[in-house]
């Protein structure tokens, strides 16, 4: 009796299987069609309005078209879910195997793998050469050489325990005819990978560890002339730039001293600030050693001049520097990137507030004559106005010069 | 001597047991001191919390990918946050602050080491509960105070904190450089102080139970990967957390106090503070060496959990264990002096640079044997795909992919160039992000049974995985070439640069990526909760695994165990071990009962039962051979 139920049971779910899944596609793909059309409609009703509505309102047909086509795709994974289930029972009770998901989810891996990496390989050739053109300065060759070797090691390891990874899963993927190896552990194989990985990244500390204190090196090779000071100053949200005058030499400065005109608290006792340039873009000669000395007067920001490979945070408080050499003109890099308007770029890369995202500065690499013409017409920045201003506070100056304490940092 | 000590108490503590089986519903499922109630607790919680901080992502997400478009439902949602459907810059950074924060501290370090520190210490050690229940709960408490705390904060008129999860001062500690370091970030410090507390007072209880209440038999040596990893863990946290209450206390004197130790040097607006001093940097060393450990503890535990469910699953012995603890080891020990890697150019001074990208590049030794191990269980291995063992491999091969763009970022030379862009987004949510939130998934959906006495649907589970997984590659997989194009992390538009208008349309691709993998989360979300309630009965030993919480009853009772706590004779690794029965052997079988299976390698240290073997194989052949 309980066997002929049985029985009974399995034609129904074998009735049920051939009816429901066309029954129901039907009908999803007519709800479907009535959504899209229905959704278009309501849309195109939104585009129209905004046009003529000073101030949009919540358009609620759209939103209760997105949530409708996603309760209409949770129903449709539940209808799947459903089949499926009285498919693998029907199966079962036909005394067949049900479905085997050890084996589809061993397909599926195998899968990934391989569309996977033909995604990963179209990612490194469309978007790999959307990246930074080549470095315009000395040492940002070196980087850029660091940063090949680094990506051809990494790559292939990415690429061999990757396939390795969802080979396995598929090559052993659940059989209930076969036993796992057991293998707890196997010293020789260990020091093998404990070692390998010990000496590629020997080898790339090594490298990169000379390569950091090449960039960093601070003080000038003798015989050379020295590098042209630049001082940038950042705030938010914006960069202040003060170039030395003709005697080469940047004045003083004193947070204190910040005060109307005088912005960057320059210290106007000490002549070497009479003759400061201000600058509205950030020119450097080519082939020419720069020294870039960053400050900040609110909060952290960063120096971030991706061009040139040069980073450094911009911290209030502690004066920070780094010296680096352009070697490639604006015109020349505008050829090479074939974009007429292409510029080098400064901006800032340490959150610093709501413009955070728009603090940037044009940067001009241009010829030693090209760069002496412009600098000849910067402006100092002991304005007349600021002149007056300060005769009025000398007082003050003066007593807090003598207050002048060493720097505590670090 | 101590663990006989233990046991008694364990007994005794059984007993009492008995006595009051009247449970009311508060102290049942609220002020509950039954460390699998806790672990539930906290998983619901770390579950609700990272709902939370995937919406905040989708927002933003929103913001990245259509900078200029209105969208008037925002505006409904958010209010003042979002003018006339556009999100405001601040409120942009508010999110990205809150999302980093809700993540790293409140899903995948309380969530993560919460739930399983809780839940599989004490079963997998054989102990009737944690060392001190009390404590124990107090943690809870303190973690949901902390969650109040934070999501409350979107509801004063400034808005939350917004200076990024690193909060680095000067922004953080002047309430006039922006809307979000005015109450928001008074209640942000506020809700980390309790945060801290609550994962100190957890630490403690599990490095405690780990080192003084495992069962008879258990030597850390037959511990399993997970309590190793658990344990390490608890011992990270409990060394770095109270250096950012440190860091935190001094940020909220500066704060309200008055005093420079962060500060120095200061014109906002051009008004000259008095601040004289103090150092930016100081804030960065404290927060970091924290923050480095951090990310070792959130990823851990899931390595743990791999661990366990890919041999289980396997149905193999993780291959070398030894190794793996080892590694462990190293990470725990190394991760506490590679912090200034995160400083590399931010005028810490470059000679330190040079010596932390050397012990940088070394912690990359112990993950990369960490990574052949996994793979070499699985070869040859008889893989049955659970949800639970495909959320294990996804671990796997995010670890992999985010780990080896970390060598990039260790090396001071190239981070000059990599630091703040999108290239460290796609690093860190790849190798801690999701290999960690896939851990945790792989443990929720093995240990669920145990959890719920219910099992999870699996098809759901498989659909769950490969939509995440899928997505999670999607999402950050393209972020890499965004960095190497120098676009920096934390810009609320894109818009201002003409060199990076074309990534405008991967932003859109990886936006609704990202939205995809939000909707299969609800895959997940209704599994879970309709499992709990209407799931198929779990039982006892469903995934046939060796380890002692499998040897509980389904249903939970007061000190686990219903009898005497069972003994530990061998490692928990003995699955499908030649001549044995079945493919796996509890850890509470003896040698005694499984001797056509034992091998000389399990009586290294017991010469009278290698003794045994050797009588017991000789006298086999002898039959044998009369035969």
């Amino acid at each position: 009796m309980a066997f002929k139920q049985i029985i009974n049971g399995g034609a129904l779910l074998n009735t049920f299987k051939s009816k429901l899944p066309l029954k129901n596609s039907k009908k999803l793909l007519a709800f479907l069609a009535v959504f899209v059309l229905l959704g278009t409609n309501v849309l195109m009703a939104q585009t129209a309005a905004t046009t003529d509505a000073a101030k949009p309102g919540v358009n609620w047909f759209s939103v209760g078209y997105y949530v409708l086509m996603f309760i209409l795709l949770a129903v449709s994974v539940a209808v799947v879910g459903k089949i499926i289930k009285v498919y693998d029972l029907s199966q079962q009770i036909q005394g067949k195997k049900g479905v085997q998901w050890n084996n589809i989810m061993g397909i599926i891996c195998l899968i990934f793998l391989v569309v996977g990496m033909i995604g990963a390989y179209w990612e490194f050739t469309v978007q790999g050469s959307m990246t930074l053109p080549e470095a315009a300065s000395k040492h940002g060759i070196k980087i850029d050489a660091m940063f090949l070797t680094t990506t051809i090691i990494t790559m292939i390891v990415f690429v061999i325990t990757q396939i390795l990874l969802f080979v396995f899963l598929f090559r052993y993927r659940y059989s209930d005819k076969r036993r796992a190896y057991f293998l707890p552990h196997n010293n020789t194989i260990e020091k093998v990978w404990t070692i390998i990985p010990a000496v590629v990244l020997t080898i790339l500390v090594i490298f990169g560890f000379f390569t950091w204190q090449e960039v960093e090196n601070s003080a000038d090779v003798k015989g050379q002339p020295a590098s042209i000071n630049i001082d940038i100053t950042g705030h938010q949200f914006a960069w202040e730039l003060r170039y030395s005058g003709p005697d080469g030499i940047l004045g003083k400065k004193d947070f204190r001293l910040t005060a109307g005109a005088n912005k960057l608290g320059i210290d106007f006792k000490d002549k070497n600030s009479m003759d400061d340039l201000q600058a509205d873009t950030l020119v450097l000669p080519v082939n020419k050693t720069i020294r870039l000395n960053i400050f900040a007067q609110d909060v952290i920001h960063s120096v971030y001049m991706p061009h040139f490979r040069v980073q450094q945070n911009a911290v209030p408080g502690l004066p920070t520097f780094f010296k680096f050499t352009p070697t490639i003109t604006t015109e020349e890099m505008r050829r090479k990137v074939e974009d007429p308007k292409f510029e080098y770029l400064l901006y800032c890369n340490k959150i610093c507030g709501s413009s955070h995202y728009n603090m940037q500065k044009v940067v001009r690499v241009v010829t030693e004559g090209e760069y002496n013409q412009w600098i000849a017409r910067q402006k100092p920045y002991l304005t007349p106005a600021l002149r007056t201003e300060l005769k009025l506070a000398a007082a003050d100056q003066k007593k807090s010069i003598t207050q002048n304490r060493l720097a505590l940092n670090n | 001597m101590s663990t006989l000590s233990v046991h008694d108490h364990g007994v005794a503590h059984h007993e009492e047991g008995h006595e009051h089986h009247h449970d009311t519903f508060l102290t049942k499922y609220v002020f509950s001191q039954d460390h699998k109630m806790i672990a539930k607790q906290f998983l619901i919680t770390g579950i609700t919390m990272a709902v939370i901080a995937m919406l905040l992502s989708i927002l933003f997400r929103i913001q990245l990918a259509y900078p200029d478009k209105a969208f008037p439902l925002l505006e409904t949602l958010l209010g003042r946050f979002a003018p006339e459907g556009r999100l405001d810059p601040e409120f942009y950074l508010s999110l990205v602050t809150i999302h980093g924060t809700i993540m790293v501290f409140f899903v995948l370090t309380a969530g993560l080491s919460g739930t399983f520190s809780n839940l599989l210490i004490p079963l997998q050690v054989g102990a009737r509960d944690m060392a001190s229940p009390f404590i124990n709960m107090l943690s809870y408490w303190f973690f949901l105070t902390a969650c109040v705390i934070m999501l409350s904060s979107f509801f004063i008129q400034k808005g939350p904190a917004g200076p990024g999860w690193t909060i680095y001062p000067p922004l953080s500690a002047l309430p006039t450089a922006m809307k979000g370091s005015g109450l928001g970030m008074t209640l942000w410090l506020i809700s980390m102080v309790c945060f801290v507390a609550s994962s100190l007072m957890g630490g403690i209880n599990y490095v405690s139970t780990v080192l003084n209440m495992r069962t008879k038999g258990m030597d850390l040596w037959k511990m399993p990967l997970t309590i190793w990893a658990f344990f390490l863990t608890a011992i990270l946290g409990v060394l770095s957390f109270p250096v950012l209450v440190a860091g935190v206390v001094l940020l909220i004197f500066d704060r309200s106090f008055g005093t420079s130790f962060y500060l120095s040097d200061i014109v906002v607006n051009g008004q000259v503070m008095p601040f004289e001093g103090g150092s930016p940097i100081l804030f960065q060393h404290l927060f970091w060496f924290l923050g480095h450990p951090e990310v070792y503890i959130v990823i851990m535990p899931a390595m743990g959990i791999s661990s366990e469910v890919m041999s289980v699953n396997s149905r193999k012995p993780i291959f070398g264990y030894h190794a793996m603890v080892y590694s462990l080891i190293g990470i725990t020990v190394l991760s506490f002096i590679v912090w200034g890697h995160h400083m590399f150019i931010t005028g810490m001074n470059p000679f330190l640079g040079g010596v932390f990208m050397i012990t940088t590049l070394i912690i990359a030794v112990p993950s990369a044997v960490k990574t052949f191990n996994w793979l070499a269980t699985l070869w040859r291995g008889n893989i049955r795909f659970t949800p639970a063992m495909l959320f294990a491999i996804g671990m796997v091969s995010f670890f992999i992919s985010g780990g080896l763009t970390g060598i990039f970022l260790g090396n001071a030379a190239l981070d000059i160039n990599l630091h703040d862009t999108y290239f460290v987004v796609a690093h860190f949510h790849l190798v801690m992000g999701s290999a960690a939130i896939f851990g945790m998934l792989a443990g929720v959906y093995h240990w669920f049974p145990k959890m719920f006495g219910k099992m999870m649907d699996e098809k759901l589970g498989y659909l769950h995985f490969w939509l995440t997984f899928i997505g999670a590659y999607l999402v950050f997989f393209p972020m890499h070439f965004m960095g190497l194009d120098g676009v920096p992390r934390r810009y609320y538009a894109f818009t201002e640069f003409a060199s990076m208008q074309r990534w405008l349309s991967v932003n859109m691709f990886i936006t609704w990526a990202a939205i995809m993998s939000a909707c299969a989360q609800v895959a997940f979300l209704y599994n879970f909760i309709h499992s709990i309630f209407w799931g198929k009965k779990a039982t006892q030993n469903p995934w046939q695994a060796n380890t002692l919480e499998w040897t509980t009853p389904v249903e939970h009772i007061h000190g686990n165990w219903p009898g005497e706590i069972p003994s530990v004779y061998r490692w928990p690794y003995d699955y499908s071990k030649p001549g044995a029965e079945e493919d796996y052997i509890l850890q509470t079988t003896p040698l005694s009962q499984t001797m056509s299976s034992n091998l000389p390698h399990d009586f290294e240290d017991n010469p009278a039962g290698l003794e045994a073997l050797n009588t017991w194989t000789s006298t086999q052949k002898a039959n044998e051979q009369v035969k």
